[in-house]
């Protein structure tokens, strides 16, 4: 049972990382879109392609947050209480993220909307950078267990930590960017759909490139991480890197729907990866999940949660994607088309 | 540990002081996101089941400001759940297998919330009306269930239950069921999603009597006052109803938040029920203006003023709020109690003045105190979560563990309390302006006569087809 609620825990990560984490890299493209004329059409499909959904995403993260402290207390207590700065950091980058993209879309000044803009647009690149920080943290072994706290500093600012963030932002815009060659496509325009085309394809090299400069810094940093990406979990690995050099190359054939299903792939491959090489550890070496794992009573309570949310949120969830994508929601006036 | 990297500042107090002010600006936004839906299912199923095109645009406006307001409760509750690890980390670490189960629950409930708020609000446009309209009922659903579990969870800080611990203090196994449904749990959520209704009621129409006040008397503003006001008006006085018998619980099962609600210092019967007053330096009671025998008639009136009350001394001293906090929960009481009423009184105002001529009452300080209302309601609510939370000091989970036990050692905690306050100022004063904004744009686009202007919601249920001419890209600047 303590393995099945770990196995839950990584299913929330990984469709964090999926849904809210191409939210936050919406929120990378707005950042560099430039200027408030040039970057006018390209934020209208930022503002278009998260705004029904990126509430709903932002859930999985709660969902995380509530399994780990339930589920895994001591691991959450010992997380929290090492990694208190880049997640403080995080909370707040949360909350200007949230408020700024709401209000940014009901004011009409230019000049609100692009100090909106700017916080949505730089909290949206904080926010993913601390928590692969945070990953980088965990995964490093620089998390001790047992109510100590570790150094506050250099548990988040590493080799392995970096990596981990500038991972997580440049993954989450190259997610962003395959989903918006598509939303483009469905009411932007071809010169839209082409502008996110060209972003994905860079960002996708990108990424690759950071992940793969990752296995030297891993190598020379995190030893346990290492010896297990590269024995136990190496074919999870291999098919990520297939996964995404497989998206690149119909990004560039333009099977735009087939990428987006293999970039979620890359996504989804590498952070289970993740998972199987600290498995059996929560925190590498010093917390293993079965002792960190709550009494029985308290793991069959999130089974039965996550049960339930397979029942009632999946549909749910469906629905609203389903809805968005047939575009039904669009509370504002709609835009047929590209209209200049 | 390196706690030296930021001067060397007792986490504690700003620890403190930090979760209090977050969850006072979260509780605000919480009656908006639980009631605010409700009132706006009235108003959308009043809009197409008679044809009623004001409450329809009614409707579709609320809808618009809840989608500001949902975002900033989320953000803001989001951080909640970060300050439970990154300011209480040793009370998660020992209790959460316990303490977590009910936010488990409340998961399903955000979740199915947050889904269906976004179908509703930007299905406006492009769903049939009834089907729209029933997107709508599972957001009101998850919010009762939702704020049930989260008040759950408190409820058990104040009554803990359905754990066992080891010697070593772990918890070692755990009764869902009895954690969730402790015994504070039933009559503090009741009290608490009355109080949802009855705030967000309050809050909502006070806008629309000020507008009234200006002049605005329109079909459309009398409206928008009284679906709100009527919710608030039958939520008053069952509120009076719940919040006496959960005083009355208190006193039967938490003698020590109960003594320093009524401000006793030491077990006696006959016990005044002291209107303000407070406790001095040698714990006496002070000031104020004392009703003979009232406090013990009404913790139990079978017994009357035989009823006896344990007093502040009869618990240790390092187990019972300080004078200081005492204090502040008498105060906390007092307002809490006396806005209550105010409240009910001017919902009785209301009720005659409806039974006798269906008509909102004809005087102006109807509408002056109806506009104070909203405010009022608010700082009862904050003044109601004041008496709880500082009434079970310096518990955090009552007999179980000591707040100071909880926090974490983090000695920067100071600089993250300046950093949230600044934030929440500004996030806080932006969100008043934005509604206010679009409350502007709205009422712009009703004066030019087009019932549209700028990125107003336009008419729903437009006809379909899709495509509308002339339209500008709302996105574009």
């Amino acid at each position: 049972m303590t393995d099945t609620v770990a196995a839950i825990l990584l299913i929330g990560i990984v469709a964090y990382a999926i849904f809210g984490g191409a939210d936050f890299g919406a929120g990378f493209w707005d950042l560099v879109a430039g200027g408030a004329k040039r970057g006018a059409r390209p934020r209208s499909v930022v503002n278009h392609s998260i705004g029904p959904v990126w509430e709903a995403n932002h859930v999985w993260l709660v969902f995380i947050l509530v399994v780990l402290w339930t589920a895994f207390s001591e691991a959450f207590g010992s997380i929290m209480l090492t990694l208190f700065v880049p997640l403080s950091l995080a909370a707040f980058g949360i909350v200007l993220r949230g408020s700024s993209f709401a209000f940014r879309k009901e004011v009409t000044r230019v000049s609100s909307q692009r100090n909106f803009g700017a916080a949505f647009a730089t909290s949206s690149v904080l926010v993913p950078f601390c928590f692969g920080a945070v990953a980088g943290a965990v995964a490093s072994g620089r998390v001790p267990a047992g109510g100590v706290a570790g150094d506050h500093w250099s548990s988040w600012l590493n080799p392995t930590s970096i990596l981990g963030g500038v991972l997580a932002v440049t993954v989450c815009a190259y997610l962003a960017a395959v989903y918006m060659v598509w939303d483009a496509h469905r009411f932007a325009g071809p010169e839209m759909e082409e502008y996110f085309r060209r972003r994905a394809i860079a960002s996708g090299i990108v990424a690759g490139v950071v992940a793969f400069a990752g296995i030297f810094v891993l190598r020379a940093d995190a030893d346990y991480l290492f010896d297990r990406l590269t024995g136990v979990a190496l074919p999870i690995v291999i098919l990520s890197g297939l996964f995404g050099i497989g998206s690149l190359v119909l990004l560039l054939r333009r099977h735009h729907r087939g990428a987006r299903v293999l970039a979620i792939g890359a996504v989804a491959t590498v952070i289970v990866a993740w998972g199987v090489a600290q498995w059996p550890y929560l925190l590498p070496e010093s917390l293993t999940i079965s002792a960190a794992a709550a009494p029985d009573a308290t793991l069959a309570s999130v089974l039965i949660v996550f049960g339930l949310a397979v029942v009632i949120i999946l549909p749910a969830l469906g629905l609203l994607y389903y809805l968005d994508q047939r575009s039904l929601l669009d509370a504002d006036a709609a835009e047929p088309g590209p209209t200049g | 540990m390196s706690g030296s990297w930021i001067l060397g500042v007792d986490p504690v107090p700003w620890a403190r002081a930090q979760m209090a002010l977050t969850l006072a600006v979260h509780i605000v936004l919480v009656p908006l996101g639980v009631a605010w839906a409700f009132m706006a299912l009235v108003a959308n199923y009043k809009g197409i089941h008679h044809d009623d095109a004001d409450a329809l645009r009614l409707a579709q406006r609320w809808s618009k400001y809840m989608a500001v307001t949902f975002a900033v409760g989320a953000v803001t509750g989001t951080v909640l759940t970060f300050e439970f690890g990154l300011l209480w980390p040793n009370f998660m670490e020992k209790f959460g297998a316990a303490f977590g189960i009910p936010f488990a629950v409340e998961g399903l409930f955000f979740f199915t919330e947050a889904i269906f708020i976004a179908i509703y609000i930007y299905g406006w446009k492009r769903l049939k009306p009834w089907p729209h309209f029933w997107t709508g009922v599972p957001i009101v659903i998850a919010g009762i269930g939702g704020t049930a579990s989260v008040v759950a969870a408190n409820a058990w800080m104040n009554e803990p239950s359905g754990f066992t611990l080891n010697k070593a203090g772990e918890v070692v196994s755990v009764t869902p069921l009895d954690v969730i449904f402790n015994k504070a749990m039933p009559l503090q959520t009741l009290h608490m999603l009355v109080a949802a209704y009855l705030v967000g009621g309050f809050l909502i129409a006070s806008v629309y009597a000020v507008a009234m006040l200006r002049g605005k008397r329109d079909r459309y503003h009398r409206l928008g006052f009284l679906i709100p006001f009527t919710i608030a008006a039958i939520a008053a006085p069952v509120q009076m109803f719940v919040g006496d018998e959960l005083a009355r619980w208190v006193y039967n099962n938490e003698p020590t938040k109960f003594a320093a609600i009524e401000l006793v210092p030491k077990t006696s019967t006959d016990v005044p029920e002291t209107l303000f007053g407070h406790l001095n330096a040698d714990g006496q009671v002070v000031g104020g203006i004392p009703i003979p025998g009232l406090a013990s008639i009404l913790s139990d009136p079978a017994d009357g003023t035989a009823t006896q009350i344990e007093g502040l001394d009869s618990f240790p001293k390092g187990s019972r709020p300080t004078t200081r906090e005492v204090n502040t929960v008498h105060l906390a009481w007092d307002a809490m109690v006396g806005l209550g009423t105010m409240l009910f009184l001017l919902s009785a105002w209301f009720g005659l003045a409806w039974l006798r001529r269906r008509d909102i009452p004809k005087s102006k300080w109807f509408l002056r105190a109806a506009a104070v209302a909203g405010v009022a309601s608010i700082l009862s609510m904050e003044a109601g979560w004041v008496v709880t939370e500082v009434g079970r000091q310096p518990w955090i989970v009552f007999d179980y563990m000591k707040v100071t036990q909880a926090a974490t050692e983090n000695q920067g905690v100071w600089l993250t309390f300046l950093v949230i306050s600044a934030l929440y100022a500004v996030v806080g004063v932006t969100l008043v302006l934005v509604l206010r904004l679009m409350a502007r744009r709205f009422e712009a686009g009703d004066a030019d006569g087009s019932g549209d202007s700028g990125s107003d919601p336009g008419a729903p249920y437009s006809p379909r087809p899709l495509p509308e001419p002339d339209r500008e890209p709302v996105g574009a600047p």
